[in-house]
C-alpha cells in the first residue's frame, strides 16, 4: 500500500474503524481500491467524488441489479448524482459488512428498494422492483397478472396498516424474521 | 422467545387488571342508566372485559411502531442476538467504557476529598457559585463539553457526570449502528470524545485474520453466491473437527506408543512375520496398509498391554480406550451443539407467514459477482416467483391429487427396489471377495482383488442419477424434492455402508473361529518348545526365538481397521478422480474442442459441469462417517482425513474456480443447513452403535493389541480403577454404577427431557397463540383507528342521524374473521360517547366489497 496508506492517517484510520463495522485491513484495503477510481491529478484529494459510472464498473457492483440504487442510497452529493467520496464509499461497504447489525442494513436496503426515494414502497416501487429480481431477458420476465398477483400477496402479508404501500417499519418488522437476510445483503471487496 | 413471552403475558396482567377497574366503574355507571338492557349489556361487557386488554396493548405496540422509532431501535440494538463478533467487541467496548468511568470516578473523588477540607471554612457565597455552576455544568452536557470543574462537584453532580459519561460513550458506541451518512458521524465522533485503547480491536483483527482459507472461501462465494461457499464453510467446520481428533489420536496415543512404548521388533505383534517378512516392503503391500505399515502405530495390533510404558508411567491401554471413548463424545457434543445453535438462529424464522415478502426482499444474494451467476439467479428467482404463485393457487384447489399419490407411492416403490438390490450387490460381492481371500489373493485378477470398494464407489456414483430420473415422476417443490434425493442417496449410502460392516462381521467371527485354532495350536507348540528344551538344557533358560517366528492369531482388529483405511483410500481416490475427468477434462474439452464441432458444446450436450453443493456435502457426511466408525481400530485414520480434506480444500477450490459453471437452481445456503447436520447426527449415532457394539460384545484378540489377555476392552476401566485409585473410590464408583443407581438416574434423565420438551412445546404455543392475538390487536386497532372518521363522514352525510340505519365498511384480514368483535368495537365506541347503536343482520352485498371488507349496518 505504501504510499496509499500513508494518506491515511492512524488518527482517521482509529476514526473510521470506530464508526464502521469494518477492520483496520479492510479500511485500507477499500481506501487503495477508491483511490484506483481517483483520476491522477486529483490523487491528494480525500473528499474527491468518483462518478457513479466508475462506481458501477467495480466487479463486486457491476452485477448487481441494485447498483445505482445503491449509489444514489449512499451518495451525499448535493447534485444527486450518485457520485461517492471515501466517506460514502465507507459507509456503503460498512452497512454491507457481515458484522453489520440487521438494523442498519434493512434500513438501508429499504432505501434501496424505494427507487422513488418517497419513504414508502408502493405499488410502482415494488414492480420495479420484481423487475429487477427477475433480470432484463424475456424469458425471465413475468406477466403482467403474475405481476398483480405477486405485489397483492406482498401487500398482503407485509402492509400492516393496509394503506397500499410498505413503510420502514413494516418493512423492518419483515425483514427482521427472515433467516437469510443478514448473510445475503452482504459485499465484500 | 421465553423473554418476550413473560413481558407480554405481565403486560397483559397489568392491563388487564386496570381495564377490568376502568369497566366496572363503566358498568356500574350505565347499570343505572340502561336497567332494562341491563342483561344484555352485561354479557357484552363481559365480552369487553376480555378483549380490552388488547386493545391498551395494541394501543402501546402502536405507540412504539410509530413514535418512537428512534428508541425502539436502541432497544432492539441492545436486545439483538447478533454476530457474537460484533457483541464481544460491543462487550470489550463496555467494559473498557466502564473501566474509565470508574477512574475517572475516582479522580473526581480524589480532588473533592481535597475539596472537602477547605470548603468547611468558607462562605455561603461558595454555596451560590457552586448553583451557578450546578447550571454551567447541565448546559455542558447539552454543549457536549466534557471540562467540568471538579472544585464545583457535589456526589450529584458527579452523579450526572458520569451519566453523561456513559451517555456519551453509548453515543460513540452506537455510531456505526446509525444511518447517518459519514460527515454526521465524523463531527459526532469528535464532539465527544476520543477513544484511547485499540488492543482489544486489533487483537480481532488479528484474529479474523487467522481464519484459515477465509480469502479463498470470499472468492467463491462473491463468483458462485453463498450456497456453494456454504460446502467450503462446512468443509472447514469439518477440518477443524478432524484437527481435534487428530490432536487427540496422535498425542495420546500414537506418539507415546511410539516414543515410550516397546521398540519395532521386540515382541511378536511388533514384529512382521517371517512369512511376510519378503514382501513386506514392497509398495503395493504398502499401498493396502499391509507389511511394516500393519506393523506401526498406525493400526491397533501394534500397541502392547503393559499397564504404563516409559518413566511418565503412561497408561497406555486406559488413554486408548478413553480417546477412543473421547473423539465420539467430542463429536456429538459438537454436533448438537452446532445443531442447536442453527436452530436457534433459524428458529424464529420458521413462519410462513412472510413467503412472499422474503422471496421478494431478501432473495438476491449480494455477494454475486459473476455474470453467469447473476443470470442463473435472475432466472432462479423468476421460477421461484411463478412457483409461489402457482402454489398459492394450487393451495385453493387440488385437481388430481390421486395421480400424484400414485406416482410417489410408485417412485418410492422403484427407488426401495434399487435399494434392495444395491444392498444385495454388495452382500454378495464382499461373500465372494471372501472366497477369493480364502484362495489367496495372488491367483485373481485387479478386478477380483478390488471388486467391493469398486462396486461400493460406481453404485454411489450412478444411483443418485437414477433416483433423480424416478423423482422427476414425483413432482415435488424443488427443494422438498431436493431433500427426498438427499434422503434417497442417504439411505444408499448408509445401506451400502452397513451392508458392508455386516459382512466384516461375518469376517470377524471367522477370524475369531481362526483365533481359537491358533490359540490351541501355540499351546501345543510352546509344550512342545518346552518339552524340547528340557531335553536339551537342564538348566532351562529361557530359549531365544526371534519374534517373527512366534505363530500369531488373525488379529481382527487391524483388519478391520484396514478394511477403512482402504475403503477411505479409495473413496479419496474415486472423488479426486472424478472431479479431474468429470469436471476438468470435461471443462478442457469443451473449451478446446468448441471451435471445430458442429454443434455448441458450451451450451449445449455436454457443457460445463455444476457445482453439485448436496453431493458434496453427503460425499462429506459419509467420510466423517468411516472415520468415525473406524478410528478406534486405526488410530491413523483422523490423520488421513486431516489431510484428505486438506487437499480437497485446495483441489475443490482450484476446480470450482476453473471449471465449474454456477448452478442452475442456486438454492440458499441457510435453509438446508440443519438438515446436513442432522445428517451428520443420524450417521455418527449410526457409526458409533457397530463399534459399541464390538466393544461391548466381542473379546479381544488374545495377542495383539493394548488389550490382549482381557476378557472384554472395557475390563481396563476396572483395572485402573482398583490398582491406580484409592480402594474408597472404586468403592464409591462400583456402588455408583450398580443397576440399582444407574437405572433410576437414567429415568430421571428421560423424565427430564420429557418435560423440558414439553415446556419447549407449550412455550411455542404460546407463542404461536400471542401472535395471533398481536395480530388480532392490530386489526382492532385499525378499526378503531378507522372508526371515528367514518362515523364522522357518515354523519355528515345524513344530517338527521338519530334512528337512521348506517353502514360501515370495515377492512376485513385474515385475522378477524369473526365481525361480532367489530360489533362490539362499535358499541363501546358509542357506548362511551352515549349513543345507543342497534345491529342488524347483513345486508346482502356483491362479492367485491365482502372480500376486502366487512359491512356493518346499524343504527343510533
Amino acid at each position: 500500500m505504501g504510499a496509499t496508506a500513508s494518506q491515511l492517517d492512524t488518527g482517521k484510520l482509529s476514526e473510521y474503524e470506530e464508526l464502521t463495522f469494518l477492520t483496520k485491513q479492510e479500511i485500507l484495503l477499500a481506501y487503495d481500491r477508491f483511490d484506483k477510481l481517483v483520476p491522477k491529478e486529483e490523487k491528494n484529494r480525500i473528499d474527491y467524488r468518483v462518478p457513479m459510472e466508475d462506481i458501477l464498473e467495480l466487479p463486486e457492483l457491476k452485477f448487481n441489479p441494485f447498483k445505482e440504487r445503491i449509489c444514489k442510497v449512499f451518495s451525499t452529493s448535493d447534485k444527486k448524482d450518485g457520485s461517492l467520496d471515501f466517506d460514502d464509499f465507507l459507509d456503503f461497504l460498512s452497512a454491507f459488512s457481515d458484522s453489520a447489525t440487521l438494523e442498519i442494513k434493512s434500513h438501508y436496503a429499504f432505501h434501496i428498494f424505494d427507487f422513488d426515494d418517497d419513504g414508502t414502497l408502493d405499488r410502482q416501487d415494488l414492480k420495479k422492483l420484481i423487475n429487477c429480481l427477475t433480470g432484463k431477458a424475456d424469458k425471465t420476465s413475468l406477466t403482467p397478472d403474475e405481476m398483480r398477483m405477486l405485489i397483492d400477496n406482498i401487500l398482503e402479508e407485509s402492509d400492516i396498516d393496509q394503506d397500499g404501500t410498505v413503510n420502514l417499519s413494516e418493512f423492518q418488522h419483515v425483514i427482521s424474521r427472515s433467516p437469510d437476510f443478514v448473510s445475503s445483503f452482504q459485499i465484500v471487496l | 422467545m421465553l423473554h418476550k413471552n413473560s413481558t407480554l403475558s405481565y403486560c397483559l396482567q397489568s392491563t388487564k387488571i386496570h381495564c377490568l377497574l376502568l369497566v366496572f366503574a363503566h358498568t356500574v355507571r350505565e347499570f343505572f342508566f340502561y336497567r332494562k338492557e341491563y342483561k344484555l349489556f352485561y354479557q357484552k361487557i363481559l365480552l369487553i372485559c376480555l378483549f380490552i386488554p388488547f386493545l391498551n396493548e395494541s394501543m402501546s405496540f402502536l405507540g412504539d411502531e410509530q413514535f418512537e422509532g428512534g428508541n425502539k431501535e436502541k432497544r432492539h440494538r441492545e436486545k439483538r442476538r447478533d454476530g457474537s463478533k460484533d457483541r464481544r467487541k460491543r462487550a470489550n467496548a463496555k467494559r473498557r467504557e466502564r473501566s474509565r468511568a470508574d477512574r475517572e470516578n475516582e479522580e473526581f473523588e480524589e480532588r473533592l476529598g481535597k475539596r472537602e477540607k477547605g470548603r468547611r471554612g468558607r462562605v455561603k457565597n461558595d454555596q451560590e457559585a457552586k448553583k451557578r455552576d450546578e447550571q454551567d455544568s447541565e448546559d455542558k452536557e447539552n454543549s457536549e463539553d466534557k471540562e467540568v470543574k471538579p472544585e464545583s462537584l457535589s456526589p450529584d453532580e458527579l452523579e450526572k457526570l458520569k451519566e453523561a459519561v456513559d451517555e456519551k460513550k453509548k453515543l460513540i458506541q452506537s455510531l456505526r449502528g446509525k444511518p447517518w451518512p459519514m460527515k454526521k458521524k465524523l463531527v459526532t465522533l469528535q464532539e465527544t470524545l476520543r477513544i484511547q485503547s485499540h488492543d482489544d480491536q486489533d487483537f480481532e483483527n488479528f484474529k479474523t485474520a487467522c481464519i484459515p482459507w477465509e480469502m479463498k472461501i470470499k472468492e467463491i462465494e462473491s463468483h458462485f453466491g453463498s450456497s456453494v461457499a456454504s460446502y467450503f464453510i462446512f468443509l472447514r467446520w469439518m477440518y477443524g473437527i478432524n484437527m481435534i481428533l487428530f490432536g487427540l489420536t496422535f498425542g495420546l496415543v500414537m506418539v507415546p506408543e511410539a516414543l515410550m512404548g516397546r521398540p519395532y521388533g521386540s515382541i511378536p505383534r511388533k514384529t512382521v512375520p517371517r512369512a511376510e517378512e519378503a514382501s513386506a516392503m514392497d509398495f503395493a503391500v504398502l499401498w493396502d496398509f499391509g507389511g511394516y505399515a500393519q506393523y506401526s502405530v498406525l493400526f491397533y495390533g501394534f500397541y502392547s498391554n503393559q499397564r504404563a510404558i516409559g518413566w511418565l508411567k503412561f497408561r497406555m491401554p486406559l488413554s486408548y480406550f478413553l480417546v477412543g471413548v473421547g473423539t465420539v463424545a467430542y463429536s456429538y457434543m459438537v454436533v448438537i451443539r452446532t445443531m442447536a445453535r442453527n436452530a436457534n438462529e433459524s428458529g424464529v424464522g420458521d413462519d410462513n407467514s412472510f413467503n412472499f415478502s422474503w422471496k421478494m426482499f431478501t432473495s438476491w444474494d449480494y455477494l454475486i459477482g459473476n455474470p453467469e451467476t447473476a443470470d442463473n439467479k435472475f432466472a432462479s428467482i423468476t421460477t421461484c416467483f411463478k412457483e409461489a404463485i402457482l402454489e398459492e393457487q394450487e393451495s385453493r384447489k387440488d385437481d388430481n391429487i390421486h395421480l400424484t399419490r400414485f406416482l410417489r407411492v410408485l417412485a418410492n416403490f422403484l427407488v426401495l427396489c434399487c435399494l434392495a438390490g444395491s444392498g444385495y450387490l454388495i452382500y454378495f460381492v464382499v461373500r465372494r471377495s471372501q472366497k477369493f481371500a480364502l484362495d489367496g489373493f495372488e491367483n485373481h485378477t485387479w478386478w477380483e482383488r478390488n471388486e467391493v470398494n469398486m462396486v461400493m464407489s460406481l453404485l454411489g456414483m450412478f444411483c443418485p442419477m437414477l433416483f433423480d430420473v424416478i423423482s422427476t415422476l414425483e413432482n415435488y417443490h424443488p427443494r422438498v424434492a431436493l431433500q427426498w434425493q438427499l434422503g434417497r442417496i442417504f439411505a444408499l449410502f448408509l445401506g451400502n455402508l452397513y451392508t458392508f460392516i455386516i459382512a466384516l462381521m461375518d469376517e470377524i467371527n471367522v477370524k475369531r473361529e481362526e483365533e481359537n485354532i491358533v490359540k490351541f495350536n501355540i499351546t501345543m507348540w510352546e509344550a512342545s518348545l518346552y518339552n524340547g528344551t528340557v531335553s536339551e538344557n537342564f538348566t532351562a533358560s529361557p530359549i531365544t526365538i526371534h519374534p517373527a517366528d512366534v505363530p500369531r492369531g488373525p488379529c481382527w482388529e487391524t483388519m478391520v481397521g484396514q478394511e477403512f483405511v482402504r475403503l477411505i483410500i479409495s473413496d479419496t481416490m474415486t472423488t479426486y478422480i472424478t472431479l479431474l475427468i468429470g469436471d476438468f477434462l470435461r471443462a478442457v474439452l469443451v473449451r478446446f474442442l468448441n471451435h471445430c464441432w458442429c454443434w455448441d458444446l458450451e451450451a449445449g450436450f455436454p457443457s460445463y459441469s455444476e457445482f453439485d453443493v448436496s453431493g458434496n456435502v453427503l460425499g462429506l457426511i459419509f467420510n466423517q462417517g468411516m472415520i468415525w466408525m473406524g478410528a478406534f481400530y486405526a488410530p491413523c485414520l483422523p490423520a488421513l482425513n486431516v489431510l484428505r480434506l486438506h487437499v480437497s480444500m485446495y483441489l475443490q477450490c482450484w476446480a470450482v474456480m476453473c471449471c465449474n459453471v454456477p448452478q442452475e437452481r442456486v438454492f440458499k445456503a441457510s435453509g438446508s443447513n440443519n438438515f446436513y447436520m442432522a445428517m451428520l447426527l443420524v450417521i455418527l449415532f449410526l457409526s458409533t452403535l457397530p463399534n459399541i457394539y464390538t466393544i461391548v460384545t466381542i473379546p479381544p484378540s488374545f495377542d495383539c493389541g493394548p488389550f490382549s489377555g482381557k476378557n472384554r476392552m472395557f475390563d481396563v476401566i476396572h483395572e485402573t480403577l482398583e490398582s491406580d485409585f484409592p480402594a474408597w473410590f472404586s468403592k464409591v464408583f462400583s456402588y455408583a454404577s450398580n443397576p440399582g443407581l444407574v437405572l433410576p438416574f437414567i429415568l430421571l434423565m428421560v423424565l427430564a427431557i420429557y418435560y423440558l420438551q414439553s415446556t419447549s412445546k407449550s412455550y411455542k404455543e404460546a407463542n404461536v397463540e400471542l401472535k395471533k392475538k398481536l395480530q388480532m390487536v392490530i386489526q382492532i386497532m385499525k378499526i378503531i383507528l378507522l372508526l371515528p372518521t367514518t362515523v364522522n363522514n357518515w354523519r355528515n352525510n345524513n344530517a338527521s342521524f338519530q334512528g337512521q340505519e348506517g353502514e360501515i365498511l370495515l377492512p376485513k384480514s385474515r385475522q378477524l374473521e369473526n365481525e361480532s368483535y367489530s360489533c362490539l368495537i362499535i358499541q363501546t365506541y358509542c357506548l362511551r360517547r352515549k349513543e345507543r347503536v342497534t345491529f342488524f343482520s347483513k345486508k346482502t352485498y356483491d362479492n367485491e366489497v365482502k372480500k376486502k371488507s366487512f359491512p356493518v349496518v346499524f343504527s343510533f
